[in-house]
Formats: structure tokens, sequence, C-alpha cells
């Protein structure tokens, strides 16, 4: 008897029953609805910019490329990838407006991650409707940032290469510094001696310092009658040593599959060279072991487009993180942690797509106990292998003599320590404003997350345009008194203006992600699915022991 | 007297297999008589093995080995304990000696006696004992002098068109039309040669030959009483290669009054003969209901549940019973037509190419539920293999319905959720036919496939909705495969391996490629929602589709799925099934069914088959009878090289082009399945 009702007790513990968050939103009033087309405007439009780019080159460089029987490169990326599995394409707005009236559309490489033989893998490729494929400055960047992930998350690299080489005009901006050409090549030295393995795929030109992307390689496989490798092309080679050949001659697949040894596979068609890609890596014997405890995942219990009611396009108006998270995780399940301190930063554990995770939101400028609260809970997270979300949406840390006397400045130093050091996967999402230290505190692109997005109403700065250009006023002010000028409300305003404009410019998500300052710009509805796929990419890479510096008491 | 030998039955061996063997074993069990099977080599896991109380192997797979030898049958009979044996149909249904050598060892055989079976067997003396007995008979020869000029000379007296038809034949074998004196010679050699091969006796009778003719057959049944009865008549008229595709009963467009004269003539050619049991008298009718004895089958046919369906009959009962020395069980004032009852026989084979047979593994099999008005007369399950050493026949649908037009409707309905997969079937052939105007409005002749050739095999059309929904099946069913790769084994859950086709800031959109025959369609899918898809097919404009429901399974394989698909065309609601078995996809539309593959990569062609395109193949699944020429031997287009025999039936293989035989593959008495290259010709130089 006693024993039956023991096990009554343990049945009606609730042990699996959890907090849900989220309220029902308003839908029909004004606010939410305004809120909802602002955001639907700005998705909108996000998507017909990234639409344009989507489809690459100039009309007329596409249809020569296709009437040589070639693929478009999004298309040799759907070939290589299995069946239907989605593919999480990073910086599409890189170089968007960069080059003035050079379009150079997702910075003529397309990166990404996607399932390969069940393998998730780090793809590029090149585009070669784009300039012939030729490596700007933001296409190196993006190159560079894409192995990064690769290393960062442990992933195989396939490179679909194409590419007619450098951007000689701009060889300032290309070829010298550390994070330049050449760093492509170290960084596959590097990897292939980590074990990441390195695969290239010849589906076109690959001429001078192109030529390494192949002859780096762990294993290549090269088209017939369509990839070529060497160090110079036909007319260089006749310039310079009086030599006529063709280019199939010189570096074509029967040359270095057959006599070189530059390449391993020989394909007949691009079709066949994608296939052999698959099986390189089917036969790579790759295991992905996640290392952390994984659950059924389960929808939100909100539906992800009320995110666009929520948040709006103002960031002058102020949202609870907290809806924002209960359309994010699984089930809507948050078990909040120190609920009622340092409130404006929400800190708890959740599920996303089956994973555990610890997310830090913000709800306000961040204080002293804010920043105890978030080190504390990044410690927590370190000590357990649960990875890390940053929705960022900050103006920065509390200024003035009591936030100062309070410590804010180390207390600040904590949580930037603490987010430093911490080696659990992180994830930034900035969903609102990122400005100044705040952008530091809650992991910017400096912190080195695995993953940073943008959302299209998202804003990144020093400080806000209204308030730099208020400094500036400011400034000029006490200088034309002292200098016992005349200061008007109209030359305050000429002055302000040019200021909020470029702020206004700069800070935009388009600007920052044209930069590479981010991995791109997502619709809010897809940030479950982003952060599921990114943080199951970031799994492949074992979880190592986090070691903290020393932390300013 | 023969009522004085009948005894009742407790046990019947069965002498046949396949669906008429199964059906005799139903309504045996009914009755609470237990039922011994017969079975050869290729049948050992036969459906009516396992039906069957008891079984008993008795050979290899040739009939002639298996279930035409007699000896080894009323063996099985003696040491079962059998009182009685029913010989189905086919086989030793119609043999003389078998009803003698059963009567010899004591045993019923239930069929007719010995005398009807051989009066009716020989064509020539059962029109005699027809024409005397007052039933009308057909202009023809039927005399003993078979010289050619004796022939010729009948011929000519009967007139042109001339039917030649060898006297102990049947099923359309040793038959052959001339249409005019020059063609005479060459039919009758070649009636001659099928008849004695198939019978071993090549003596032909003549006809006349009635144009546009309808083949009308009437049931009747006889006790050893003296009673007979007629259970009224079907429609068989619809025929290819002379062999019956679809019957009905009763026949439509007879007045009353022609049904019960041809009933009554019916019962006075079973009385000629002192008919017992159930047979059926074949007649021809011309355009005005005029009919003509034509001959009379002394056993149960295959079409006989069309009877049962519009008299609330069981026959094989009446069989059992009568055999058991009871009388008929209803007077012939009793028997009513109520309704009216399709049959149609599915079978494995090619409209598409001349009905040829096929055989092979039934991969795939469902069938729309059986009630009382939707019998499914089957011997084989999903799995089992159609043999090539019997006749192909799948199954047999039967419906019944209060009227023809909607007895007609669903049969449709039923051949719609007829599903085969794994060789060809007649379905969307009988489809065809059955919502064809003429055959819907009861315009039915034994010419009707050929004359209406165009519109019952329509120049093959692919309807872009059946790619749209095989590609969307496609879509549904590659998903579910990703999630099994290895390499992500404990990271199941992942949305990598789940959420289907994902794009940043992009619609999932999906390229299929699906051949059909030689030609590629590319469908490209986009999902514009989480039940609409935009499609596009072979780069037209696309289609919106919406409410779109996917459902898969998976079957018993791992290589097996079946995936239903229901969603909107253009406001057009149509569901379809789609079978997914390696690079084929099977689908069942609203039209009936397809076979379509998904295209190879060129480079991985380039590694399979071998032999170039003209060598010759073996059309069908078969066994090689002759090699004609040999290696080295010079060939001209059109030269016999080697010849098959399969499904009873002679196949001659002849050069595609000219040539000389480099290899000849395949000696006489090799088994070959369809598509063996037998001969291998030179390449050209």
């Amino acid at each position: 008897k006693a024993g039956r009702v023991r096990c009554l007790v343990r049945a009606f513990h609730a042990l699996d029953t959890a907090p849900t968050i989220g309220t029902q939103q308003e839908t029909n009033s004004p606010e939410y609805q305004e809120k909802y087309e602002r955001m639907e405007v700005l998705v909108r439009e996000l998507k017909d910019r990234v639409a344009v780019i989507m489809q690459g080159g100039p009309e007329k460089a596409r249809q020569r490329h296709l009437s040589q029987g070639k693929m478009l490169p999004r298309d040799r990326i759907n070939a290589l990838l299995d069946p239907q599995s989605p593919f999480l394409e990073f910086s599409q707005l890189a170089g968007y407006k960069m080059y003035g009236d050079e379009h150079v559309p997702a910075g003529g490489l397309i990166t990404g991650i996607g399932r390969v033989s069940g393998v998730e893998c780090l793809i590029t490729a090149n585009d070669p409707t784009v300039k012939g494929g030729a490596y700007y400055p933001i296409t190196v960047k993006k190159n560079i940032r894409a192995q990064e992930i690769a290393q960062q998350n442990r992933l195989p690299c396939i490179y679909l290469v194409n590419s007619g080489g450098a951007n000689l005009p701009r060889w300032t901006e290309v070829f010298p510094d550390r994070d330049h050409f050449g760093r492509m090549f170290y960084n596959q030295a590097i990897m292939s001696s980590m074990g990441i393995p390195q695969v290239a795929v010849v589906l076109g030109s690959c001429t001078a310092g192109g030529a390494y992307t192949p002859a780096m390689a762990d294993e290549n496989i090269i088209v017939r009658q369509q990839g070529t490798i060497f160090l110079a092309g036909p007319p260089l080679v006749k310039a310079a040593t009086g030599e006529v050949t063709t280019a199939e001659d010189l570096g074509g697949a029967d040359l270095h599959c057959g006599v070189s040894g530059v390449t391993d596979y020989y394909a007949n068609d691009e079709m066949q060279a994608l296939h052999q890609a698959r099986r390189v890596i089917n036969n790579l014997n790759y295991v992905k072991d996640p290392g952390v405890s994984i659950e059924e995942p389960v929808e939100p219990l909100f539906p992800a487009d009320e995110l666009y009611g929520i948040v709006g396009d103002n960031l002058k108006k102020t949202f609870d993180v907290r809806e924002v998270i209960a359309r994010i995780v699984d089930g809507s399940v948050f078990d909040e942690f120190k609920e009622k301190y340092g409130t404006s930063l929400v800190t708890g554990f959740a599920r996303l797509w089956g994973y555990p995770v610890g997310i830090l939101g913000n709800n306000g400028v961040l204080f002293s106990e804010s920043a105890l609260k978030a080190s504390h809970f990044i410690q927590l997270c370190c000590q357990r292998n649960i990875p890390l979300i940053f929705l960022q949406n900050i103006t920065g840390y509390m200024v003035g003599r009591d936030a100062e006397a309070g410590g804010i400045a180390k207390n600040g130093a904590k949580m930037i320590t603490a987010v430093s050091c911490a080696q659990v996967p992180k994830f930034t999402v900035i969903i609102g404003g990122s400005y100044g230290a705040g952008n530091y505190g809650m992991c910017g692109r400096s912190y080195s997350p695995n993953f940073l997005y943008m959302w299209p109403n998202a804003r990144i700065s020093v400080m806000g345009g209204e308030q730099a250009a208020n400094v500036m006023a400011q400034i000029s002010r006490e200088q034309r008194e002292r200098e016992g000028k005349p200061w008007s409300e109209e030359m305050e305003e000429k002055l302000k203006a040019p200021i909020i404009a470029k702020y206004e410019e700069e800070g935009s998500p388009y600007y920052a992600s044209a930069r590479l300052w981010d991995d791109g710009v997502i619709d809010p509805k897809d940030t479950r699915t982003v952060l599921g796929l990114s943080i199951s990419a970031a799994l492949n890479k074992p979880i190592p022991k986090t070691q903290y510096g020393v932390f300013r008491m | 007297n023969a009522s004085a030998s009948a005894k009742p039955i407790d046990k019947v061996l069965i002498a046949n297999r396949g669906e008429i063997a199964c059906r005799v074993m139903r309504t045996a069990r009914r009755l609470g008589i237990r039922s011994v099977a017969v079975y050869s080599e290729a049948d050992r896991h036969s459906l009516h093995v396992a039906t069957a109380d008891e079984a008993y192997y008795i050979g290899p797979a040739a009939a002639s080995e298996s279930y035409l030898r007699q000896d080894k049958i009323l063996d099985v009979a003696k040491k079962s304990g059998a009182q009685a044996i029913h010989p189905g149909y086919g086989f030793l249904s119609e043999n003389v000696e078998f009803a003698e050598a059963c009567e010899r060892e004591n045993i019923t055989f239930i069929g007719p006696p010995a005398s009807a079976i051989r009066d009716m067997g020989i064509k020539s003396t059962s029109k005699h004992i027809m024409s005397d007995a007052g039933v009308p008979i057909i202009e023809g020869y039927h005399g003993e002098d078979q010289s050619d000029e004796k022939l010729q000379s009948e011929a000519r007296r009967i007139g042109y068109p001339i039917m030649i038809k060898a006297v102990r034949g049947g099923g359309g074998k040793g038959m052959r039309i001339a249409m005019t004196e020059a063609d005479f010679d060459t039919q009758l050699e070649s009636a001659k040669t099928e008849a004695m091969k198939a019978f071993g006796d090549q003596v032909m009778l003549l006809e006349k030959y009635v144009v546009k003719p309808r083949h009308v057959e009437v049931q009747v049944f006889g006790d050893r009483h003296g009673n007979h009865v007629y259970l009224f008549e079907r429609d068989c008229s619809v025929q290819r290669r002379h062999q019956k595709i679809i019957e009905e009963a009763p026949a439509p467009g007879l007045t009353d009054e022609v049904r019960r004269s041809i009933g009554e003539a019916a019962v006075r050619a079973a009385k000629a003969v002192d008919y017992v049991g159930a047979g059926t008298v074949e007649f021809i009718m011309d355009e005005n209901l005029k009919f003509y004895f034509m001959e009379m089958n002394t056993r149960l046919q295959v079409e006989h549940p069309v009877t049962e369906m519009i008299t609330g009959t069981d026959l094989v009962e009446w069989q059992l019973r009568v055999a058991g020395g009871e009388q008929i069980p209803m007077k012939q004032e009793e028997i009513k037509v109520k309704g009216h009852s399709f049959e149609c026989r599915i079978y494995a084979e090619d409209p598409d190419s001349d009905f040829m047979p096929g055989a092979g593994p039934l991969q795939h099999l469902a069938t729309p539920p059986p009630t009382s008005d939707l019998r499914i007369e089957t011997g084989v399950r999903q799995g089992d293999e159609v043999s090539v050493h019997y006749d192909p026949m799948i199954a047999k649908l039967v419906v019944w319905s209060d009227n023809r037009s909607s007895a007609l409707q669903r049969t449709l309905a039923a051949l719609r959720d007829y599903h085969v997969v794994g060789l060809s079937t007649n379905i969307r052939f009988l489809m065809a036919l059955a919502s064809h105007e003429a055959f819907q409005a009861g315009d039915v002749n034994t010419d009707f496939i050929p004359n209406h050739q165009t519109e019952l095999f329509p120049s093959h059309c692919l309807s872009t909705d059946v790619l749209c929904q095989a590609a969307l099946a496609m879509t549904s069913s590659l998903n579910s495969r990703n999630s099994t790769r290895s390499a992500a084994k404990k990271d199941i859950f992942s949305p990598f391996a789940h959420k289907s086709g994902m794009r940043v800031n992009d619609l999932p959109s999906y390229t299929i490629k699906l051949a059909d025959g030689a030609t590629v369609h590319t469908i490209t899918i986009s999902e514009t929602g989480p039940n609409t898809r935009s499609v596009s097919v072979d780069g037209q404009a696309p289609v919106i589709i919406e409410n779109v429901r996917l459902l898969t399974e998976t079957g018993a394989g791992k290589d097996n799925e079946k995936t239903t698909v229901r969603c909107s065309i253009d406001g057009q609601v149509s569901s379809s099934t789609v079978l997914m078995r390696g690079n084929s996809v099977h689908v069942f539309a609203v039209d009936g069914s397809h076979n379509l593959n998904i295209p190879l990569p060129n480079f991985l062609k380039s590694s399979l088959g071998s032999g170039s395109i003209d060598d010759p193949v073996a059309p069908m699944p078969g066994v090689v009878e002759r090699v004609i020429i040999e290696s080295g031997s010079e060939v001209k287009k059109g030269d016999p090289l080697v010849v098959m025999i399969a499904m009873k039936m002679e196949y001659v293989i002849r050069a595609a082009r000219d040539g000389v035989v480099e290899k000849v593959n395949h000696k006489p008495g090799d088994t070959v399945a369809k598509g063996t290259v037998l001969v291998h010709l030179q390449e050209e130089s």
C-alpha cells in the first residue's frame, strides 16, 4: 500500500511540466497592426533585394554561361546538397552598394552550410557570372569568413571553384595584408592539419593564385573540357616564353589527372563532378557527435509572424524580449534564471530544435546587476556545455555618477570576460539596436560568436544618430559661445542633419551586412530555423572546456 | 443410371491452381467440404496452396509435368481420400481420358460425363448433334476429307470470308481467318502448325465468318436426374488475341423474347448430350440478334461470376451438390435476372505492345476493398510472382449493380483503385474500354478493339497534373530519407535533416526530373506556403497548387514508399497514389496508372547495360525453343533468328538490321528474362 502511494507521488511529481512564457497578442490593436505592417515592409524590401542578388551576374553573362552548358552556382550547390535539405546561406548582401556602379551580387561568392551525404559541410561557390568570378576585397573577406566558420565549427569544406583570380586594379585591398588572398590557402593548410577535410571541385578556370585552392585541397575533382588549373594562362605564357598553347592543353583535366597529378577525380560533366564530391564526403568517415542532450523539437506555442507586430520598426518603442523568446524556443518553454534581479537583462534555459540553449535577452540598458547576472549565467552554461544565444537590443551600459560609483565599468568588464572566454557555441541575433559597449557585452562581432545575424529593423553604431548629432552640436555651441559668436537653432539643425543622415545610412543592416559585420540579415520569422541550423552546425565541434581570465572583483 | 453411383462429397481435390482453385476452395469450405490442393514446383508458395486444407506436390513447373499429369493427380486423390476432383477450367477440365480415368478409379469427376465432353469437344460432331436437336448452326464444312483441295473447294462453296479452325481447338489457338481465296493457303498452313503444336491434331473445320459478330454464351446446368436449366446469357464479345477480356451479364440489347429463346436453345443443346453439371453454350450473334450455335464448353467458365451475380447463385456449390447426386437447387422459373454485372480480367500484359503477356513479381498490389457487390477473384498476393509457366491472369474484378450504367461506373472506379507495381497490366486499357462511348452504349462485337483502335490506344499522353502530383509526392518521399544518414545518427532531430528545402530569404524550391519513356520532364516546385506550391513543368508558366496534403508510408522494403497526394490544381481537387521503388515512380492517378522513372545521370548510364541497341532481345520472359542461325551467319533485316515459347505462344525473334551474327547467347531450353539479349550482331563498320 505504501509503495503505491509513493508511486503516485512520483507520478504527480509534475517533473515534466515546465513554465511557458509569452502572451496572446492583441492582433487587432492599431499599435500591433502598425508595427506589423512596418516590419512587413522591411522584410519585403529585404526579400526583394535578395531576390535580385540571387539571380547573380547580368542577364547577358548568365545566358552566356548557360549556353556553354554550365550550371549557375546556386544550381551547383542544389545538386551537391542532399535532396531538399536546407542551405544556410551567409551574407547574401555582401558587397551591396560598396563599389559604386560595379554591382557585385553576393560578393561574387556564395557561401553557406548544407548537408552533403549526411555531413554538414561548409560550401563556397564562385559566381563566374559576376565579373568572371574575380575576387573583390569583399569576396576575399567573405571567403575567409566562410573558412573561419568551417574552422570554428569543424565543418568539412567544399570549394566549387570557377574564378579568374584576384581583381587586379584593387590589388592593394586584396593581396598584401594578413586577411587577404593568401590567407585562404593558409587556412586550407591549417584546417587540413586540424583534420578538417578540404575538397575542391574545379568547374571552370582556376588561374594564378586561384590555382592553389584545388592544389591545396585534400582531394579534388576536375571536369573534362571545362575545368582548368594553371599558374599563368595562355596569353601570359605566350608573353613570357613564347610558347603557344590552349587552356585545355595547359591545365585541363587530362593533363592534371593523367600527367601532373594535380587533380584526383576525372569528371565527364558537372553533374558527375558534384556526384563525385558527394562520394568523397561519404567516404570521409566523418562523425558528428553533438555532445549535448537532445529532445524531440516542439514548435513554439505562438506563431512566428507575431514577432512583426511585437517588435515593429521603431527602436524607441520598447517590447518585452520574453515575447520574442516565446516565439523562438521549443514549446515556448523557458526556465528563467534570476527573474527578479538585474531585470534589464533576461536570462534563462530553453530548448531550440531540441538542443539545450541558454538565452540572454535585453530588456533595457545594462546595469551593474544585469552584468553580474549575465556573468553568472554564462558560467553556468559553460560549466554544462549549453550553447548561448544573445538577443541584442541594447543602447549600452548605464551611465552617470551612481552607475560609475556602483562599479559599472568593472561589472561590465566581468560580463565581457565571461562572454569572451566562453567556449560553448555562441549565437548572436541583433533584433533591435546595437550601440556602444552594449554590442560588446552582448557578444558582438569582435567576440567571435559562431554566427551573428541581424533583423532588417536593427541598427548598429557606436551610438545613436541623434545622440551623436547632439554631442557634436553641444561641442560646437560651446566653442561658438567661447569665441563669442552667435549660435542659432537653424545652424544647429544644419549641423545635425548630415550627422543624423550619415548615422542613419551607416547604421543600417544593409550597410553592416554589405561589409560582413554579420553573417546575414534574416526575416524575424526564420529566426528559430536559422538558429536551429546554426546550432546544429556548431555542434560538429566538440565543446572545449572554458578557462576564464581574471574577473575584476 | 448415373445417379446410382453418386455419393455425397466431404473432400474434394482441386486439380488446378490460381484464382479458380481458390474460388472452389472457398465454396467447399462454406459447405464444410475439405479441400485438397495440388501444386507444381513454381506454386510451392502460392495462395491456393495456403488456402487448401491439404496440399500435395505433383512435379516441376511445366504444366505437362504437373497439372496435366493425370496419374499423379489421381494418386493424390486416392492418397488423400478425396471422393471427387474439381478440374477448374483449362488443364484437365475438358479431357475425356481424364474423366474416364476418374470413373474407372471410382472418383467423381466434377463435370459432365466423358461422353458429353467427347461429343462437344469435337466440333464437327457437336454441330451435327445440335443441328439434329433444332439448335441453329452456322454454315460450314466439318468433313473427314482434309485434303487442301477439298478444303479449298468447300471454302469456295461456303463463301469468303471464311474461318479455318482446328476441330479440337479452343481459346483462339489453331484458328485463322481467310478474307479472300488468295490468303487461304497460308492461313490454313499456319492454323495447322499451331494446332499440331497445341493439340497434336491438325484436323480443320471451315466456317462462314460472320462479320460484326457478337459472342453471346448461355450458362446451363444439368443434374443426374434429367433436369436442365439455363442461367441466362453473358456477352463476351470484346476480345483481344481471340481471348475474352471483359464480360457482362445479361447481354446488352437483347429483347426478352431473344433472351428466352437463346436460353431454351441452350437447354436443348444440353439435353441433346445428357449434360450434367455446369456448361456453357456459346453462340455467335449477328446484328439482327440472330444466333447460331458455336460450341459447348463442358466446364465452369472463367467468367461464371457475372452469372452468379445476376442470379444470386453459387455455381460451384451447384456443381458440388449435383456431383453429389442432388437435384439442381432451383427450377427454371425461379431463376431471375437481377441487375447487371461486369467482369474485368486483369492480366499481366502490355496492351501497347499487342498485349504481350508479362511475368514477374507483384512488387505492390492494392485492390479496392471487396464487398458483396464487388468480388476480387485472385490467386496471388503482393510479393507473389506471375509465372511464365501459366496463364498471366492476375485477377478477375467482378462488379454488380442494379443497372448496366451504374455497374459500369462502379467497375471503372474499382479499376482506378486497383494498383499493381512490378509488371505491366491491362488496367489502363480496361479503363479506356469501360469508358468508351460505344461500350457504354452496349454496342459491342468481337471486332470492338480493332475498330476502336485509335480511341482505345490514345497516343500516350501524360498530363501536367499527373507530373505535378508525381513531383509533389517525391518531395515528400525524398524528404523522409535524409534523416537516416549514418553520419548524423546521433543528431536525428537536426533541422538540416528535417526542415524541407529551407533557403535563407527565399522560398524553398526543388527541381525534379522525371522521365516518361525517353522524354525527360523538369518540374520546379516552389513552396509558397505550408500547403501551397507553385509548380512549373518544363519551363511553362507556373501552376498554383493549393491544399496540398502528402502522406508517405514506407512499405515492406526499405526502398519502397507510398505517398498519397491530394491537392487542388486550378481549383480542381484530385488525389493520386504514388509509389516509389528505387528509380521507378508509379503514379495511380484519376486517369489510370503511369510509370515514370527518375532519369539516371549520363555518367551512371555509361557503366550499365551492354549490347548495342539493335541486338535482338527477348520480348517477354520465356524459353528458347529453337535457334535458327549460328555464330557467323549472315542475316538480312527481318530474318528469323530465334524462336521462343512463352505463355504457350510461339514468338519469332527477327533481325532488326542486316549484319553478321557475332555470338548466340542462348541455346534451346534456356529460360530467358524479358529484355535478355539473345543474339549479338557484329558492330556495323
